[in-house]
């Protein structure tokens, strides 16, 4: 154990773990690039959809289609499976990220807006706002708490599948998790891990920060718009993870 | 594509599958078994909901691939190493859900089994694990298709069942087995979970009743 850990801090204290293509920095910057590039694709695509959806209540079943496949379809296999297709890094490992980062933000917006309390949606609608003005000034920021929720899964998520784009032949920190084992070197192995652990740690909390910033002053805490004590999982369809 | 290597390999392909179901149902029910003693502390004591939630939340954040990382310098590339890894991430999904459903037992429920006579422990599990039931097979359905997607990340630390034979395709750049060993793995996902709907539907036969 001592001796991991001397191996762990002695990667970590080398100064040719700093620089050049396989650096920290390097291998940092792709790793959060490429995780930030699917998250920022995926809300382009997805929140608008899900506002429609939930808005009009046409198309649910699409959604949920689209949440179950991105289930059932490991990030793994995605990957491999892409793989013939897009090439080696990044090429393939951005459409297989997104794939995964899609259906949470799309079920998290869509159940957001249709559990917006309809009788909010009417007396809006009574005061003579528009379809538009009601997505935006009622429905998006009530259901603001759900999406940020569903955009720190997927965010999380992609942090933690990114590592395996390092299977198919990318770059990121799982670079030093897949080299640390096939080269057994267990300072590489375990230091990227941290490296890779703590980002996920740090992505949740942040997002986690800005989830509870967004809360509008009308739905806080103790009002019926609240945040529940416990997030019953069938609630939250986009739990499961695959990374 | 080389088609035929599917019905040369099909023993190989049955004897992954296999492997996958058994890492697969290990986890879960190892899970299963922590989660339930987890969520009966709870039960007794609220204030451990806390700290449960916050060191299962915390495994469940760290990425698969960190985690086996973390574990193989000290238990090595070994069954026990990819089982710890799929354990640690049924947790939280279970304990949640278990915990939802135990809180859903109506307060009067509740009090009619005290004024009956029952015991702290026939209580829970002749009155609040029934009425519990549907929202723990909810949790079981979400950590059952978790851990068959995970399953195939500990092909890097020798494990894998139908993950292995993905990446040995992957290696030879054989296409056919990364196609069957997704397909299968797929397939896989969808008769379990509809095998779970089902279980949980004979389990909760008033549940049924109630709706007709």
């Amino acid at each position: 154990m001592i001796e991991l850990l001397a191996e762990v801090v002695g990667w970590f204290d080398d100064p040719a773990s700093w620089v050049g293509p396989n650096g920290i920095p390097t291998r940092l910057l792709e790793h959060v690039l490429l995780s930030a590039a699917c998250v920022l694709t995926a809300l382009v695509v997805a929140v608008p959809v899900g506002l429609a959806i939930g808005h009009t209540g046409r198309g649910a079943l699409i959604a949920v289609t689209v949440a179950n496949i991105g289930r059932g379809l490991p990030s793994y296999a995605l990957l491999l499976m892409l793989f013939p297709f897009f090439g080696i890094g990044f090429s393939t490992a951005f459409p297989a990220l997104l794939l995964l980062t899609i259906p949470p933000i799309l079920t998290n917006t869509y159940v957001g807006v249709r559990d917006v309390d309809r009788d909010v949606v009417e007396a809006g609608r009574g005061m003579g706002m528009t379809e538009g003005g009601l997505l935006r000034r009622v429905e998006l920021p009530l259901a603001l708490p759900v999406i940020v929720a569903g955009v720190r899964t997927a965010a999380v998520q992609v942090v933690a599948t990114a590592t395996l784009a390092a299977l198919v032949g990318g770059g990121g920190l799982g670079r030093y998790i897949v080299d640390g084992f096939a080269l057994q070197d267990d300072g590489q192995l375990v230091g990227g891990a941290l490296l890779v652990a703590a980002l996920a740690v740090l992505t949740e909390w942040g997002i986690g920060v800005v989830e509870r910033r967004v809360v509008p002053p009308g739905a806080r805490a103790g009002t019926a718009g609240g945040r529940a004590p416990i997030e019953v999982a069938t609630a939250r369809p986009s739990l499961a993870r695959s990374g | 594509m080389n088609w035929a290597w599917i019905p040369a390999n099909i023993g190989a392909l049955i004897e992954a599958t296999i492997d996958h179901i058994v890492l697969t149902a290990i986890a879960v029910g190892v899970g299963l078994a922590i989660a339930m003693v987890l969520s009966i502390v709870i039960h007794r004591d609220r204030r451990a909901y806390g700290p449960v939630t916050a060191v299962t939340g915390l495994l469940y954040t760290i990425p698969s691939l960190a985690l086996f990382a973390f574990l193989v310098p000290i238990t090595g590339l070994s069954l026990l190493t990819a089982e710890i890894g799929l354990v640690s991430y049924t947790l939280l999904i279970l304990v949640r859900n278990i915990v939802a459903g135990l809180d859903s037992v109506p307060a009067d429920v509740r009090e009619t089994a005290d004024g009956m006579g029952y015991t702290w422990g026939q209580r829970l599990w002749r009155v609040e694990l029934p009425i519990a039931l549907p929202l723990i097979v909810a949790g079981l359905r979400i950590a059952t298709i978790t851990t068959i997607g995970l399953v195939m990340v500990t092909a890097l630390i020798g494990e894998g069942g139908l993950g292995q034979v993905m990446l040995r395709g992957f290696n030879f750049r054989n296409w056919a087995a990364v196609y069957a060993g997704a397909a299968i793995t797929l397939a896989l996902g969808i008769v379990v979970d509809l095998l779970l709907v089902w279980i949980g539907r004979r389990a909760t036969p008033w549940a049924a009743a109630r709706t007709r």
